[in-house]
């Protein structure tokens, strides 16, 4: 997975559509982060924060007993033993350094589950910058403590109340904010979507999980690469950080979305958010709301670079439900001791439903758990209490 | 040869008009936000406008502030589709030039050369497209200019110097002077930054400069033509009508803003 082509596309999708208050500040970006990757400096500063601060490398872990249970070999890249509980970590502290690089003072983000704001909450404390985080008010309420959480780490959380008053209209409300700031202000986007550079950006800063996995998997595979690599998809950016280590390999590359949120199955071709990428829309072009209950997945459309890769076949995307993932957060539990949050959830249900199946007994599997579900215990003890999942 | 019915083309007639010693009044209205929203396009462009900019709703607005999504909200809520919008101005026998305002995803679902076709068809002599920017711009453009509408871009207080001619260059209609930086609402005064802005459209054009996002006021209106030749004003408008005044309100508003800019 290499650069984006000049204007910003991976294949035909991707670009930046953008007001022309904000083509500047995406040219600026666009300099400073080829600029910044470029420079040792800069990656040694991100690599030790990642290391002393994140916890990085985060382990693969093999999971004996599921594995006895599927028939298939269970890899799980560890991404919620980063510090503070998701893969989103990688990218904040990568855009936070950017930020100050940019001479700027403050970041915008916006965030469904609450772990991207939790992330940048944390980021700019750690670099002493201001942060202001936008959330669905459907989200502040499904994801309380996050917000909690948030406003102890210093920033400023403002419920959005327009639209579904979810993940996309936090995002529309984040880029309000930066077209009016944004002489001081970096627009801290959480996930491979958006204007260019975000996409190409984001997956770069989210790499370190494949090019990590893929040498673990290779000791514990005895030299091998894993048969299938699956990662759950809201926006997309665990799934193309780890794609990002395997895409040169064999393996079956699969990105799991929430089946009321499958941009990559039922999207079309549209713009949102800066980016031509799949979307779910109506006939006239209006933005349909995804429902899932996983917030973090409740995102009308997906990466540009995953419609690119669906296209030409080199990744697959598919689809779990609430039932089957609610089941697979029990399973992971019971059997490795280990709760996921709800979106990683997704990628572990589609593997419980296919060991046997498209994935044959025997094959090894690579998971990412991209974040810890302590955030999602009190809405699940919900969920099995009422017996079935409605948001 | 048969004369086309319906209005003139946009930047000829505001040429036109800022010849004769007028000051140009582009007043904004959501389509189908309101039962009556027909009346009220009519009653603006009777009180004076000089050409009116009608929006087709779209459900992530990201350009605009409260008022003008809430007129969206408004608008999608009563079934409003795109289609509908440019047949009620077909319909609406209005004789000043109207340029549609919406997002690209309008325009991409309905494929560039149709969506260029109906307004066409309809009349519909401009669009404005707020998120598609100059790299972007080519598909629409050229089926836009096929169909002899026009493209009108948008000059930002961050577009440098360079950038101005360019988007210049490929403006149509006129040249939309961002009076600020931020998304669309009203404000309690005309950004310090407008008077560059214009300054710099006006180094690389001699196009009909219109300043608009955030002239609120019929006073704020006379500031910015004292410096461009026009304004935009969208939510203070449309804010009366969300509030239930009408055509009549509406009418009203606009014939003040009319008195302002020509007792100048
Ligand atoms: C733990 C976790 N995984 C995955 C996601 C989805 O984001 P992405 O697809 O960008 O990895 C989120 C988003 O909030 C998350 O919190």
């Amino acid at each position: 997975m290499g650069p984006p082509g000049a204007d910003g596309r991976f294949g035909e999708f991707g670009g930046r559509f953008v007001p022309e208050s904000l083509v500047p500040a995406c040219q600026e970006l666009e300099r400073a982060f080829s600029d910044a990757w470029a420079d040792p400096e800069y990656r040694a500063k991100l690599d030790a924060i990642l290391r002393d601060y994140g916890g990085r490398p985060t382990p693969v872990t093999e999971c004996f007993r599921l594995s006895e249970r599927l028939g298939v070999r269970v890899l799980l890249k560890r991404e919620d033993l980063v510090h503070a509980g998701s893969h989103k970590l990688n990218n904040v502290v990568g855009q936070a350094l950017l930020t100050q690089r940019m001479g700027k003072r403050r970041m915008v983000a916006e965030t469904g589950a609450g772990q991207h704001g939790v992330a940048a909450a944390t980021a700019a404390a750690l670099l002493g910058l201001e942060c202001t985080v936008y959330m669905g008010e459907l989200d502040t309420e499904r994801q309380e403590l996050n917000v909690f959480r948030m406003e102890l780490l210093g920033a400023q959380v403002r419920p959005v109340r327009s639209g579904s008053r979810t993940l996309k209209d936090a995002v529309n409300e984040a880029l309000r904010d930066w077209v009016a700031t944004v002489g001081h202000t970096h627009y801290c986007l959480g996930s491979v979507m958006g204007p260019h550079p975000f996409p190409y950006m984001v997956r770069e800063l989210q790499r370190v999980v494949g090019d990590e996995a893929r040498a673990q998997c290779r000791v514990l595979l005895d030299g091998r690469d894993p048969d299938v690599v699956v990662a759950c998809v809201g926006g997309g950016s665990n799934a193309a950080g780890t794609f990002a280590g395997f895409v040169e390999t064999a393996a079956r590359l699969v990105g799991v979305e929430a089946a009321g949120g499958a941009a990559a199955t039922n999207g079309i071709p549209g713009v949102l958010h800066g980016m031509r990428s799949l979307l779910l829309q109506d006939e006239a072009g209006q933005i349909l709301e995804a429902e899932s209950i996983s917030a973090g997945l409740d995102y009308p459309g997906i990466g540009p670079e995953h419609a690119s890769l669906g296209a030409s076949g080199r990744a697959a995307y598919e689809s779990a439900t609430d039932d089957e993932v609610l089941a697979a957060f029990q399973l992971m539990a019971e059997t490795e001791g280990i709760l996921p949050a709800l979106e990683p959830a997704h990628a572990i249900a589609w593997v419980v439903r296919e060991a046997g199946r498209s994935v044959p007994e025997g094959s090894s599997v690579l998971v990412t758990l991209s974040g810890r579900g302590d955030k999602d215990v009190a809405q699940v003890r919900d969920l099995l209490a009422t017996g079935r999942p409605p948001r | 040869m048969t004369v086309a019915a319906g209005p003139p083309a946009l930047e000829p007639w505001l040429r036109a008009r800022r010849a004769g010693g007028s000051k140009l009044l582009v007043p904004y209205l959501m389509g189908a936000m309101t039962e009556d929203w027909v009346e009220a396009l009519q009653a603006v462009a009777a009180a004076g406008a000089d050409a009116v900019e009608v929006g087709i709703p779209f459900s992530d607005p990201m350009m605009d502030g409260p008022v003008i999504q809430e007129a969206s909200v408004r608008a999608l809520d009563r079934g409003a589709t795109p289609h509908q919008v440019i047949d009620d101005v077909a319909a609406s026998g209005v004789q000043v030039p109207v340029a549609v305002m919406t997002y690209y995803n309008i325009v991409f679902r309905a494929g560039h050369r149709r969506m260029a076709q109906s307004l066409s068809a309809a009349g519909i002599g401009a669009a404005i497209v707020p998120d598609l920017p100059l790299e972007e711009l080519g598909p629409w453009a050229e089926a836009a200019d096929a169909a002899s509408v026009a493209t009108v871009l948008l000059v930002a207080p961050s577009t440098p110097a360079a950038r101005v001619e360019r988007i210049c260059a490929r403006a149509r209609g006129f040249v939309y002077a961002v009076a600020r930086m931020g998304v669309t609402g009203e404000r309690e005064s005309l950004g310090s930054e407008t008077a560059e802005v214009v300054g710099r459209i006006r180094a690389a054009t001699d196009a009909p400069v219109c300043v608009g996002v955030g002239v609120s006021t019929p006073s704020q209106a006379r500031a910015a033509c004292e410096i461009a030749d026009g304004v935009v004003v969208g939510s203070a408008l449309v804010r009366r009508l969300l509030e239930g005044g009408g055509p009549e309100a509406a009418g009203e508003f606009v014939g003040r803003l009319r008195e302002a800019l020509d007792e100048g």
